[in-house]
């Protein structure tokens, strides 16, 4: 019973990473000059000052590693965790996110420490370390997730680029979303978690890219709890017949169009004889970095495929 | 057995009797036609019925169903049950045993460390095994490996005690050797966080999805344990006296314990490769049993079979229909109903059980 309230509670911490709002509220400088510092951000973790250019930085949050490194702060990354693999370049090292290591992340002798996940007051004990911290929970929205990226181009000294990448992200979901919507309206779509059925509402970020191509998430029904990540019966899913499928448990869970087939019944699925089944990387799907425009277009592809 | 043996068996334990045979055998039929009749999907009490009769090739009936209504019924929803009476009848049928044997009231089908040896073999398998093989087909080989190698060690660390005539020994070993290979799969655990989600998923329990191909896989364990342990039945209840006693009545202790602990664990090492670990089932189905009729082992053990896939059965209905189109995982399901009970087994039996 032990081993199994304790997973509990990390899959719970897991979950919240992903569920969390992001809290981080707007942030206070925004004088145009490039690295102006000190500077102060309201993170999830409340009002961080940045008492100068941090040259030592630690990531322990996948997301903000993509971020960093698609702003020009990569140079400034000492350290990342075990989960942060995009770009390849990182230097990815043992540290974990989800049980971390006070002392192991205080050797790489951080100026700054980004966390997706606070477990068990990680950033207090590194603040009495002299440590400063800036937590950013999951996002919830798209505007939650490109002001996270703003943030990183504050306090990193990297203001101008973080701008421009958001304004990219911004122009370039625009037109996919202006090209595709057409096509992808009335469609439904399930999106896959795991091949035991989890799946994401429209309420979770990554549902929010659906309902930005106007599909029709099959989950929504499935979630009286409101919790975002209902676990589907099979019955449910053959017998509405999504349009699309998407598989996000790729490489957790080796799937594909043709393990999705050999599933009982689900050779009748709509999605199963277009062959609409979108192979998706798992942490594309679960991360909300700059790689959404990625995710926002091999949606808008599987679309096109299936107008055509 | 000498006779002797068997006439003491029967000064303490009644046997069978037509009224309990009758119920148990109504109740799994109940439970069976709710299970294939309920489902997120309504597929109309007249529908399934001719449809089935279509299958069944009766002269006349034609399926009102569609094609996908018709996949839904018979490759998802029949063979779930079918698996999920599979399970539910292994799991009972191995706990009554197990407290036969271990002249222990609360032992269930995990007690010899079946659970926690599926348990890593799983999380390994989720965690190491390359991409390719990954995928469903080799968790519940994994699992089953696992499992059939925690009762193997358990069973040696109790020999090496040298006092393996004694029940409790074996217990011990098996809390041992539980703790041990818990201890390593919350290790590989830990270092592939990623993986967390779906070893939690299989730990909760849950009967799959997978259509008839589980129920192949698991079908032969599950038969050959039930007839092993069901020829044996009747010296479990003289087991059940105490070892010095079936000693003395001319019971080979050791070899049929070992028979029956051997066939106790394949068949639970199958149920739970398939379904992940799926609580209480194994000790409130025999308890519920015994509390209502007040048979021997003899009678126990048959109308266990039959009790745990009727109420495994049911467990799963509230599992898939509560929340419908979402799932609850079912080994939610049986705990939530089975803890309750259990406390009230734990008041009841507070004189002493066996």
């Amino acid at each position: 019973m032990l081993r199994i309230s304790a997973l509990v509670a990390l899959v719970a911490a897991i979950f919240a990473v992903v569920v969390a709002g992001a809290s981080g509220g707007a942030t206070s400088h925004q004088t145009g000059s490039q690295a102006s510092f000190p500077v102060t951000i309201v993170a999830s973790n409340g009002k961080v000052t940045v008492a100068r250019k941090p040259r030592r930085i630690v990531s322990l949050s996948p997301t903000a590693t993509e971020s960093l490194f698609a702003i020009g702060a990569g140079v400034q990354v000492v350290a990342v965790d075990d989960q942060s693999d995009y770009p390849k370049s990182v230097p990815k090292t043992s540290l974990s996110g989800f049980t971390p290591n006070v002392e192991a992340i205080a050797s790489y002798r951080p100026d700054l420490v980004l966390i997706a996940y606070d477990p068990k007051g990680l950033s207090d004990a590194l603040a009495r370390l002299g440590i400063t911290v800036v937590h950013q929970d999951g996002a919830k929205s798209f505007k939650g997730a490109y002001q996270q990226i703003r943030q990183l181009g504050l306090v990193t000294g990297h203001e101008s680029e973080a701008t421009r990448l958001v304004g990219r992200m911004r122009s370039k979901i625009a037109a996919i979303v202006a090209a595709a919507r057409r096509a992808g309206r009335g469609l439904s779509v399930y999106h896959e978690l795991t091949p035991d059925l989890y799946s994401a509402t429209s309420k979770t970020f990554v549902g929010k890219v659906y309902e930005a191509l106007g599909l029709r998430n099959i989950a929504d029904a499935a979630d009286s709890a409101g919790f975002g990540y209902p676990q589907l019966s099979a019955e449910y899913v053959v017998s509405v017949s999504p349009d699309v499928i998407v598989l996000a448990d790729t490489v957790c869970c080796g799937q594909k169009s043709s393990t999705v087939a050999a599933r009982p019944g689900w050779d009748r699925i709509s999605a199963v004889r277009t062959g609409s089944i979108v192979r998706i990387d798992d942490s594309i799907a679960s991360r909300w970095g700059p790689r959404l425009v990625n995710f926002f277009r091999a949606m808008s592809s599987a679309l096109a495929r299936l107008r055509q | 057995m000498t006779v002797a043996a068997e006439r003491a068996a029967d000064v303490r334990a009644r046997g069978l009797t037509p009224i309990w045979a009758c119920s148990a055998v109504g109740f799994l039929l109940v439970s069976l036609a709710v299970g294939v009749l309920a489902g997120p999907v309504d597929l109309g009490v007249g529908g399934v019925l001719e449809s089935a009769a279509a299958r069944l090739h009766v002269p006349g009936a034609s399926t009102p169903l569609s094609p996908t209504e018709e996949a839904i019924l018979w490759e998802i929803r029949v063979p779930r049950v079918v698996l999920a009476a599979l399970v539910g009848a292994m799991l009972a049928l191995a706990g009554a045993t197990y407290q036969g044997v271990f002249r222990n009231p609360l032992a269930d089908p995990y007690l010899l460390g079946v659970a926690a040896g599926a348990g890593l073999g799983a999380t390994i398998a989720i965690a190491y095994l390359p991409e390719g093989l990954r995928g469903q087909r080799a968790l519940p080989v994994a699992a089953f490996v696992g499992g059939a190698v925690a009762v193997m060690l358990t069973y040696a660390v109790g020999r090496s005690a040298r006092r393996e005539r004694d029940a409790a020994t074996l217990v011990l070993a098996g809390v041992t050797v539980a703790a041990f290979f818990t201890a390593w799969q919350t290790f590989v655990q830990q270092q592939n966080a990623e993986t967390l989600q779906q070893v939690y998923s299989w730990i909760l329990g849950n009967i799959p999805n997978t259509g008839w191909s589980d129920v192949v896989l698991i079908l032969p364990y599950v038969a050959v344990a039930t007839v092993v342990i069901l020829a044996l039945r009747r010296v479990v209840d003289v087991l059940s006296l105490g070892d010095d006693e079936a000693s003395t009545l001319g019971v080979d202790v050791r070899r049929v314990r070992l028979a029956l602990v051997v066939a106790a664990t394949l068949g639970t090492a199958a149920a739970v490769a398939v379904s992940g670990l799926i609580g209480f089932v194994g000790i409130i189905v025999p308890h519920a049993v015994r509390l209502l009729s007040g048979v021997g082992y003899r009678a126990l053990l048959p109308l266990s079979v039959i009790i745990g896939a009727g109420f495994l059965v049911l467990a799963d209905v509230i599992a898939r229909t509560a929340l419908s189109p979402a799932e609850i995982p079912l080994g939610v399901v049986t705990a939530f109903f089975g803890a309750p009970f259990f406390a009230l087994v734990l008041r009841t039996t507070r004189g002493g059980v066996s």
